[in-house]
């Protein structure tokens, strides 16, 4: 047989037809929907009086505009609470599993989906929502879909869909201390740029993904489409199957040694060949910042605003547009750039292991004055693990706010907004103008450097404030 | 369900010749809580259309009567970010039927697919042409002909072929939709299911 990747292994494996001249129809294992991009499904299905065709195989999740704080109290917004009624009353309409606001398995729908056991290694996974790449991260074809395929999952658990390029990015070596995977993919999609992947799905590989952990290789998979990929994803390994026994839901699954065996063949054979190699030194990556308004505008955090030599007549009008919209000026350093906000949280940097990072390094730390710090866990269950190793005390000693589980500043479609013209460091996503709210600028950035500019109310090279311990 | 069939379309255009504008620019995210598909299309580029205080923006494209049109005409990677099929919603609501670019973020061009909106990827060297003709003549008349899989400008000589899946492209020109395709399966995705095992 002629050697595969582990992209066509999962995407052969799940192919129920090929259309003649046209997309593949690919069977959906996992399909999580959230209360934004689903309403608009359900009534399709309703306007065709047809149901949910495979109910059990759709989870469902509020995040993307609930309030962070007194979820107990009904949503003051009227809009939003429409929108996340809609969701439960569908969600019991139809048969599907719901874990609403306030409920103890409730958050950020890519980072339930994983803790709670719902995305396994091999599977094909969908979600009305472009950051579901994160899944990628346990060796799985996850990918976000609009909303007319989220009523085409609903009604018949298949999509349509043209088989991707496939390109593999190593990363050799190891990251450098006070460095993170964050840093990594943002480092990474400033050498690509923020569309240089279109059209391709990406296998990480190297050294420096094996050493990392699930919540770091998460935090990779989460931001391969910022970089215009359909996704990204890594082959199952040791730590895959370490993190996933820790499970209840997958070590009480009957299953499970059978399931870990199969699993250990998904990876692409030795000698196959991707459409695209890049390779990447873990070593050379430095802590990232963006200076611009797409994640592909990033530099060093004590390196310059690149100038603008060599962009075309499109993209340096683009240019300009980016730094005037940021009110910064090409060439500039931005070390010690006043800021206003930080936000930590999000589906790229929300799970535990950002917020034990961010603590580390605040531990017995004082907030900057005049700098406000918002702290979302990405989940229910990151918030109780949080609270019970003691991170939440240190976050509000150091003069934080703790929120409740939500996507939060990361889209602002909740009060979490950030005022125009403020300059916010974020852990999440997307830079682009008004993402964190209309005027808001967003510096994109890892939890360490996040936690930096907590402490100093100005960007810091993280480094700078590592503990020996660190 | 019946959708609008995408036969030939003959029309001015509206030029954007920004590269990588996200869906966040095209319907930011504070428009998203309804629960329906309707009504997207007056906040269709918000923030670059009115001033915070919800004045006209004067210099923006779509406020200047010159330009008008059921074709845009814009930059490279365009629709990135977002998987917010209220973009393309926003979009056809205010009466786009065409969006042409050199190249176009992968979800969108399925969503727009998925809405009868036409994703039209052309030579760089061929946009940048058009764009510049556009804009000195808003009177300039495109011409999109998706069964011949080509955009011409008759005044100027101009005539590229453009790529479509045939597939998509059936679908486009009969009105089917995906959905029916799929359910017309059925048996076949039965069938699948008792041989699959995860
Ligand atoms: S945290 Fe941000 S990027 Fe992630 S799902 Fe929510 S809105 Fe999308």
């Amino acid at each position: 047989m002629e050697p595969r990747t582990l992209f066509d292994k999962i995407w052969d494996a799940h192919m129920v037809k090929s259309v003649e001249g046209g997309p593949d129809v690919l069977y959906i294992d996992r399909h999580y929907i959230h209360e934004v991009t689903s309403p608009q499904a359900f009534n399709g299905l309703k306007q065709r009086c047809i149901g949910v065709f495979r109910p059990e195989r759709t989870v469902a999740t509020a995040d993307h505009n609930i309030p962070t704080a007194d979820q107990h109290l009904p949503i003051r917004d009227a809009v939003s609470r429409a929108q996340v009624e809609a969701l439960e009353e569908n969600c019991k309409a139809f048969g599907i599993e719901h874990f609403g606001i306030g409920h103890p398995n409730n958050g950020i729908v890519h980072v339930t989906g994983p803790e709670l056991g719902y995305t396994l290694p091999g599977m094909t996974i969908v979600c009305g929502d472009s950051h579901t790449s994160t899944h990628g991260a346990f060796g799985t074809i996850a990918f976000g879909i609009g909303t007319s395929e989220v009523e085409m999952v609903l009604a018949t658990q298949c999509l349509l869909q043209t088989r991707p390029a496939r390109m593999r990015i190593t990363v050799n070596g190891s990251l450098r201390r006070g460095v993170t995977s964050k840093d990594l993919i943002l480092y990474i999609i400033s050498s690509l740029s923020t569309g240089g992947a279109t059209g391709c799905f990406v296998e990480y590989a190297g050294e420096a993904i094996s050493q990392m952990s699930m919540e770091s290789r998460m935090t990779v998979c989460n931001m391969s489409i910022e970089m215009g990929a359909r996704g990204g994803l890594i082959a199952p390994d040791e730590v895959t199957f370490g993190y996933l026994s820790e499970i209840p839901a997958f070590s009480s699954n009957p299953d499970a040694i059978r399931l870990l065996e199969k699993w250990f063949s998904l990876r692409s054979d030795p000698g196959v060949v991707f459409d695209s190699e890049l390779a990447f030194d873990a070593s050379a990556v430095p802590p990232m910042i963006t200076w611009g308004t797409n994640p592909g505008m990033g530099m060093a955090v004590n390196g310059t605003i690149p100038t603008e030599e060599g962009t075309d007549t499109e993209s340096s009008s683009s240019y300009r547009k980016s730094l005037e919209y940021m009110g910064f000026k090409s060439g500039m350093k931005l070390l010690g750039h006043p800021v206003d906000y930080v936000f930590l949280g999000s589906c790229t940097n929300g799970r535990i292991e950002d917020l034990r990072a961010f603590a580390q390094m605040v531990e017995g730390r004082k907030k900057a004055p005049g700098v406000t710090v918002l702290i979302v866990p990405g989940s229910q269950q990151v918030a109780r693990q949080a609270e019970k190793e003691g991170l939440s005390e240190i976050f509000r000693r150091a003069g934080f706010e703790m929120r409740q589980p939500g996507c939060s500043s990361c889209l602002a479609m909740n009060d979490d907004k950030i005022p125009p013209g403020k300059y916010a460091v974020s852990t999440s996503n997307r830079n682009f103008e008004g993402r964190q709210g209309p005027g808001a600028r967003t510096i994109l950035a890892g939890p360490l450097t996040a936690a930096a500019a907590a402490l100093t109310g100005v960007i810091t090279d993280p480094r700078k404030l590592l503990r020996n311990s660190d | 369900m019946k959708r609008t069939k995408f036969t030939i379309l003959k029309s001015t255009c509206v030029p954007l010749p920004l590269a990588n504008i996200d869906t966040d620019q095209i319907i930011p995210a504070r428009f998203l809580s309804s629960t329906s598909r309707e009504g997207f299309g007056k906040n269709l580029f918000r923030d670059w259309r009115y001033d915070k205080h919800g004045n006209k923006n004067e210099d923006f494209v779509l406020n200047r009567s010159e330009y008008t049109g059921s074709i845009l005409v814009t930059g490279s990677n365009f629709g990135c970010g977002s998987s917010r099929e209220h973009a393309v919603w926003a979009i056809a609501d205010h009466g786009f039927r065409a969006v042409v670019s050199d190249s176009f973020a992968d979800i969108f061009a399925g969503n727009a697919l998925n809405n009868g909106l036409l994703p039209v990827v052309i030579p760089s060297d061929t946009l940048e042409k058009l764009t510049t003709m556009i804009i000195l003549k808003p009177e300039t008349v495109v011409t999109i002909d998706l069964g011949r899989q080509l955009l011409s400008v008759e005044a100027q000589g101009i005539s590229v072929p453009f790529p479509v899946n045939p597939f998509r492209k059936e679908c486009l020109l009969r009105g089917y939709d995906n959905i029916d395709y799929l359910l017309g399966m059925k048996d076949e995705i039965i069938a699948f299911e008792k041989r699959y095992s995860p």
